[in-house]
């Protein structure tokens, strides 16, 4: 699986994510600059976290707008896989290629810390190797990540299977104790229609590592490298 | 000509700035506050002369770019 990973001013979690893409894949992913025009032949595209443009505007505005994304959107129209992690996420839903939109977290602090995650559908690329039900330990770095969407949009996202993890407890329950940014629906990550694009707030690439302090962010990429190669 | 974009979350959107700018306020002692919503303001100089032309361009940086429509609405001011 090659992937490109693509980096805005003020990206910061480009590294975490490549040396997760490698450790999985075995090869070392493509730095695509966001004022490129081309992107190079990738099996995947990936978004990393960070404070692209330093959040101006709203969180991932002007970055949904750099050159560069032109090409994602046509290349994920063709079905190339778009992985968005936190600011990537953020910036996938302000190009319109998720439903939704990321507030201020309801506490209006910065949240920093491991949180658990239930994995909602595994019949996807980027899920298939955890299974569903399945309750993950993850951490979430981020200041607005308060998914919000309007009813009829959340009750379509629930019915055609496309929320992809849900803040929960250690023991997989939903409580409003654990959905630490006051998420609607406790909803950490969605798909768009055909499930080939996915935006998360928590960074599964940091835990891919015993030495990062946990492992369950493994299955994300392992999935990827077996469902793409 | 100046364009001035005012920008607010849709109502039913959460605004937990805006609450803590409520609290902030009836802790200073100020009584009477109903509900409190932050929103932004953009100020655009335009070298368009016509005022309908420039509420149309203004509309379109707004659809664009300036609001997000899932959670913002926008009003524009031309003069």
């Amino acid at each position: 699986m090659r992937a490109a990973v693509i980096i805005f001013p003020g990206s910061n979690r480009e590294r975490d994510v490549c040396a997760a893409l490698k450790r999985a894949s075995g090869k070392q992913p493509a730095i695509v600059w966001h004022r490129d025009a081309e992107l190079p032949a990738a099996d995947l595209i990936v978004l990393p976290g960070g404070f692209a443009y330093g959040d101006y505007l709203r969180c991932g505005a002007m970055a949904a707008h750099s050159p560069i994304m032109r090409e994602v959107k046509a290349r994920a129209a063709k079905g190339v896989p778009v992985l968005g992690i936190c600011n990537g996420f953020q910036v996938l839903t302000e190009a319109g290629m998720l439903p939704g939109a990321l507030l201020r977290n309801k506490t209006l602090s910065f949240i920093c810390r491991d949180v658990h995650l239930r994995v909602e559908n595994s019949q996807t690329i980027f899920t298939c190797g955890y299974e569903a039900g399945q309750s993950i330990r993850v951490p979430v770095a981020h200041g607005e990540g308060n998914y919000t969407a309007d009813e009829a949009t959340l009750d379509r996202l629930d019915s055609e299977g496309r929320v992809a993890f849900r803040y929960c407890s250690p023991a997989g329950e939903l409580t409003d104790a654990d959905n630490v940014n006051g998420s609607a629906r406790c909803i950490a990550g969605v798909f768009n229609e055909s499930r080939t694009v996915l935006g998360l707030m928590p960074h599964p690439e940091n835990v891919t590592d015993p030495l990062l302090g946990g492992t369950d962010g493994q299955g994300l990429f392992d999935g990827l490298v077996s469902a793409l190669q | 000509m100046k364009a001035r974009v005012h920008i607010s979350l849709k109502s039913g959107v959460l605004d937990p700035q805006g609450k803590a700018i409520g609290n902030a306020l009836a802790s200073l002692g100020f009584t009477g506050i109903g509900e409190v919503r932050q929103g932004k303001l953009i100020e655009i100089e335009l070298e368009e002369g016509d005022a309908g032309k420039a509420r149309e361009k203004v509309e379109a940086m707004c659809k664009e770019l300036l609001a997000n429509p899932v959670i913002e609405n926008y009003d524009i001011e031309i003069g």
